[in-house]
């Protein structure tokens, strides 16, 4: 995609000059407590705090998201899967919002298919809450057929109000390529290069 | 006054409107299954035992619901917490 990127480590993110910036999953800080929890305490997440409230992208990929809602830019929990086992397949999702800065370059309603590999990853919320996402249009993907961790209404990645900030469970950057299994994550990266150019 | 140490318990458990599948699992594979049919229902959380110093008690318990609340030690949003002195 010719995108001048870099991999830093999070003692080491103390610039809020970059353009965009990408939380990758993993099991930060040993998932101890709860997945995120101490992580968005940490420094670099006020540098990521930072670049949020100035309106430019942010994503957070399963472990990223776990940060950034415990780091209070995205709304919800994620808890452990109802089937209290680590759930790792391909999965078909439904893009219900294409006016976030990661699925901009989807067509709305469509369908994409990209894996999911978490034990902690059951989004939830209580009705009026999921409510109140609903009806901001918070809600950017949902699971199209099985629901295998138990989120509520299929939720699988959500948005804030400015639309900058996302957090998914699925891994597009495992569907990337044809060799890992498909492409449709793709999109998901050239959401974000268009967003930044706006 | 002297500060004292104050053993004080965190529990934090899922919303009843959130599912505990480990709590069901628990009641269902293990309990019922071997026979214990008097367990209605079981709720999994975690316990977090910790020595505060405080003038008192009552200190103790405010200033852990304050650090509960200023750290996210739970996701307001899917749990619940009860703070308690330990006898």
């Amino acid at each position: 995609m010719n995108l001048d990127t870099q991999l830093i480590w999070h003692n080491d993110f103390t610039t809020t000059s970059f353009d965009a910036v990408i939380i990758p999953g993993g099991f930060s800080f040993g998932d101890h407590l709860r997945a995120g929890i101490i992580a968005a305490s940490s420094p670099a997440t006020e540098i990521v705090r930072r670049m949020a409230n100035d309106g430019k992208p942010v994503l957070g990929i399963c472990n990223g998201f776990q940060i950034l809602i415990e780091a209070g830019l995205l709304p919800g929990a994620l808890l452990r899967n109802s089937s209290l086992k680590f759930v790792c397949k391909w999965m078909k999702l439904h893009i219900r919002n294409n006016d976030s800065a990661f699925t901009c370059k989807f067509e709305k309603e469509s369908e994409a298919r990209m894996p999911i590999a978490h034990n902690e990853g059951r989004f939830f919320a209580e009705e009026d809450v999921l409510n109140r996402l609903e009806a901001e249009d918070s809600i950017v993907m949902t699971y199209a057929d099985e629901n295998p961790t138990g989120t509520s209404r299929g939720i699988t990645a959500v948005t804030n109000k400015d639309r900058n900030v996302v957090g998914m469970m699925p891994h597009p950057e495992r569907a990337s390529d044809l060799a890992l299994g498909g492409t449709d994550g793709l999109k998901v990266f050239e959401s974000m290069v268009e967003w930044a150019r706006c | 006054m002297v500060n004292q140490t104050f053993p004080i318990e965190i529990i934090i458990s899922n919303k009843p409107q959130a599912r505990d599948p480990e709590g069901e699992t628990i009641t269902r594979d293990l309990m019922h299954k071997a026979g214990y049919d008097c367990v209605k229902d079981v709720r999994t959380g975690k316990l977090l035992s910790a020595k505060i110093e405080a003038q008192n008690e009552e200190e103790a318990k405010s200033k852990v619901l304050a650090m509960c609340n200023d750290l996210r030690l739970y996701n307001p949003i899917a749990h619940t917490i009860t703070i308690r002195a330990r006898n």
